[in-house]
C-alpha cells in the first residue's frame, strides 16, 4: 500500500523550501488559482451567501425583492415542532447508523486482517456497497423488503418466523430498516479504513504481548486500540456527519415516509427549498443543522482526546 | 490447541455472515432482474429464477430514456473528474510542498467542506447558477460536481505529491529545470498514477451522484440516469421491480469496474491524506 511510502519529510528539505517560498511566489499562485478560484466562488462564496440567506425572506419565483427579516426565521424554526421531530429523527438515524457501522467495521477489519481463508471474496464484496450509487442500494434494499416478493419476507416465512411486513411502510419498522441500509451501504468505507489503520500498528508488540500471555482482548485493549485510535476517532467522526446530511438513501427507499418516521432533516429541508420555495428559511434550517452537528462533534472529540491522555 | 481450532471456527463463522450481509442483497438485485413477471408476482419468490429472461431489461429501456440518461451522466462525469484533477493537481502540489498560509488555509477549507450539508451549499448555488443561466444543463451540474469533487481530490493528491521525493525536484533544478519544467517532466510522470486514480475516483462519485443532479436537471431529456431510475418508482411508491432491477444492476456495472481497478490506491490515497493529516 502507498501508506508504507508516506513518510515525513526529513527536516533538510526545509532550508529550499523557504528558499523557494522567496523566490516563486507568483509561480504558486499561477498553480494555485485554477483551483483557488471556483473553490472560492462556488464554495466559500456560497456558504456565506447561504449564511446571510437564513436572515432574509428568499423565496423561489418571487418577484418583489428579497428583505433583511433578521432572526425571525430562526425564531420561526425554534417553533417548528415538525423540524425538530425531524431533527430527532436524524440524530437517532445518524447515531443508529454510525456506532453499528463502526463496530461490524471493526469486526470485519479485525477478521481481514487475519490470515483467513476468502478474504480475498471479503474484500472483493466489500467494494460492492461502497461503489454502488446511491440510488441503486435503496432500489436494492426496496427489492429486498418489499412485502410480497422481498426475499426478507420469504426468508422469515421459510424460517417460520411469521409472514412478515410491509418494512419500509409500518410507522414502526421502516426507521430500523433504513437505519440497516445506511450500516450496509457505509461499512465496507469505515472497514477499508480501519483495516489500513490495523496494518500500521507494529507485529512484534503483538508478538511480545502474546508471549508475555496477553489474552486476545488485552491484546486488542493495549496494543492494537491505542494505534488504531486516531484512524477510528476521525472515520467516526466523518461518518457521523456523512450520515446526518445524508439524502439520497431515504429519498429513495421512504421518501420520508410513512408520515414522515424517516424524514431527515436534509429530506425536510429539501421539501421547503424546492418544492415550497421557502429558500431562506430552508438556509435557516442548514445553519442550525452545522451549528448543532459542529457542536455535538467538538464535544464527542474533546471527550475522546482526553479520554485517550487517561488510558 | 482446541481454544485455537475453536477461535479459527468462530472467525469463519463470523466472516461468513459479513460475507452474507455484504452479498445476499446484491444477489437478490441481480435475481429480481432476470425473473419474469409471473415470478415477481409470486408468493414465495426463489433465489434462483426458474424461467431467467432478459425482457426486463427490454422494458426498462422501453420504459425510461436509459440511454440517453447513462449517456447524460457519462459526459458529466468524464468532464468532471477531468476538469478536477486538472485543477487539483497544482493546487495540491502547493500544499504538499509549501507550508504558506494559503496551504494551510486550503487543508482547512477541505475538512470543513465535509462538514457542511449541501443543502447550505445548494440553495445559494441553485441561485447563482441560475443567474448564469446554468440551470438546467449539464455544464452548470458538471461545474457543481468539479467543486464538490475538489475536497477529495485534493486530499488525496496531496498525499501522493508527498510519496515523490522532493529531492528529485531538487535536482532538476541543479540542473537548470524551471519550475514549470520540472513540475511537467519530474514530478507529473511520477504522479500519474495517483492522478489517474483521483481521477476514476472523482468520475464514481460523479456517476453515483443524485442529490445535485435532482435540483439542477429539470428536463428529462438532461437527466442523469440516477435521476431517471428514481422515475421506475412511481408516485405512490409502487415500482415495476422487474425493469427496475434490471435498470438498477446496469447502472451500477460502470462504478464497480472503475472500483474495482482503483480500489488499492485509494486505500492507499485516503490513508496516505489521513496519516499527514
Amino acid at each position: 500500500m502507498t501508506v508504507v511510502t508516506e513518510v515525513r519529510r526529513p527536516a533538510n528539505g526545509a532550508p529550499s523550501q523557504g528558499r523557494r517560498r522567496r523566490g516563486g511566489d507568483h509561480g504558486a499562485w499561477f498553480l494555485v488559482l485554477p483551483a483557488l478560484i471556483p473553490i472560492l466562488v462556488l464554495s466559500v462564496g456560497p456558504l456565506l451567501y447561504g449564511v446571510l440567506l437564513a436572515f432574509t425572506d428568499a423565496q423561489s419565483g418571487r418577484t418583489e425583492p428579497t428583505r433583511w427579516i433578521g432572526g425571525l426565521n430562526f425564531r420561526d424554526l425554534a417553533q417548528d415542532t415538525l423540524f425538530w421531530e425531524s431533527f430527532r429523527i436524524g440524530l437517532v438515524w445518524a447515531v443508529g447508523v454510525t456506532v453499528p457501522q463502526f463496530l461490524l467495521a471493526l469486526g470485519l477489519a479485525l477478521l481481514l486482517n487475519q490470515k483467513l481463508r476468502l478474504r480475498w471474496l471479503a474484500r472483493a464484496l466489500a467494494i460492492v456497497p461502497w461503489a454502488m450509487p446511491e440510488v441503486v442500494v435503496g432500489i436494492m434494499w426496496r427489492l429486498v423488503y418489499s412485502p410480497d416478493a422481498g426475499i426478507l419476507n420469504e426468508s422469515l416465512r421459510d424460517l417460520g418466523l411469521g409472514d412478515g411486513r410491509d418494512w419500509l411502510s409500518g410507522l414502526g419498522t421502516a426507521l430500523p430498516a433504513v437505519i440497516v441500509v445506511g450500516v450496509w451501504a457505509g461499512m465496507p468505507q469505515t472497514t477499508v479504513a480501519l483495516l489500513a489503520g490495523l496494518q500500521n500498528t507494529p507485529r512484534e508488540l503483538h508478538e511480545a504481548a502474546a508471549l508475555d500471555g496477553a489474552g486476545a482482548w488485552r491484546r486488542f485493549r493495549t496494543v492494537t486500540w491505542p494505534a488504531l485510535r486516531p484512524v477510528a476517532l476521525a472515520i467516526t467522526a466523518l461518518n457521523f456527519i456523512w450520515n446526518f446530511n445524508s439524502f439520497a438513501l431515504v429519498y429513495v427507499l421512504t421518501n420520508g415516509g410513512p408520515g414522515g418516521r424517516t424524514r431527515l432533516p436534509m429530506l425536510f429541508a429539501y421539501e421547503e427549498a424546492f418544492r415550497y420555495g421557502q429558500f431562506g428559511y430552508a438556509a435557516a434550517m442548514g445553519c442550525v443543522m452545522v451549528a448543532v452537528i459542529s457542536v455535538l462533534l467538538a464535544l464527542f472529540l474533546v471527550g475522546r482526546l482526553k479520554g485517550g491522555d487517561e488510558a | 490447541m482446541r481454544t485455537r481450532t475453536g477461535a479459527r471456527i468462530g472467525q469463519y463463522a463470523a466472516l461468513l455472515a459479513y460475507l452474507l450481509f455484504l452479498a445476499l442483497p446484491f444477489l437478490w438485485l441481480i435475481s429480481t432482474a432476470f425473473k419474469p413477471p409471473r415470478e415477481l408476482g409470486s408468493l414465495h419468490p426463489t433465489w434462483i429464477p426458474e424461467n431467467p429472461t432478459l425482457d426486463n431489461f427490454r422494458q426498462a429501456f422501453d420504459e425510461q430514456p436509459l440511454l440517453r440518461a447513462a449517456g447524460n451522466s457519462l459526459l458529466a462525469a468524464v468532464c468532471a473528474a477531468v476538469v478536477a484533477v486538472l485543477i487539483a493537481t497544482p493546487m495540491a502540489y502547493v500544499m504538499a510542498r509549501h507550508r504558506t498560509r494559503l496551504a494551510r488555509a486550503a487543508t482547512g477549507w477541505v475538512v470543513v467542506s465535509q462538514a457542511f450539508p449541501f443543502v447550505l451549499v445548494i440553495i445559494p448555488l441553485f441561485l447563482v447558477l441560475k443567474n448564469l443561466r446554468l440551470i438546467n444543463s449539464l455544464p452548470g451540474l458538471v461545474t457543481v460536481y468539479v467543486v464538490w469533487a475538489l475536497p477529495f481530490a485534493l486530499w488525496m493528491l496531496v498525499g501522493y505529491v508527498r510519496a515523490v521525493p522532493a529531492e528529485l525536484e531538487e535536482a532538476a533544478a541543479v540542473d537548470g529545470a524551471g519550475r514549470l519544467r520540472t513540475l511537467v517532466s519530474v514530478t507529473a510522470p511520477l504522479l500519474a498514477p495517483g492522478i489517474v486514480a483521483t481521477a476514476l475516483f472523482a468520475f464514481i462519485t460523479a456517476w453515483n451522484e443524485f442529490f445535485f443532479a435532482l435540483v439542477l436537471l429539470k428536463s428529462p431529456e438532461k437527466q442523469t440516469l440516477p435521476v431517471i431510475l428514481t422515475h421506475f418508482i412511481g408516485a405512490e411508491g409502487v415500482a415495476d421491480l422487474g425493469p427496475l432491477a434490471a435498470a438498477a444492476f446496469l447502472a451500477t456495472l460502470p462504478s464497480l469496474v472503475v472500483f474495482a481497478v482503483i480500489q488499492r490506491r485509494i486505500t492507499g490515497g485516503m490513508l496516505a491524506g489521513a496519516v499527514k493529516g
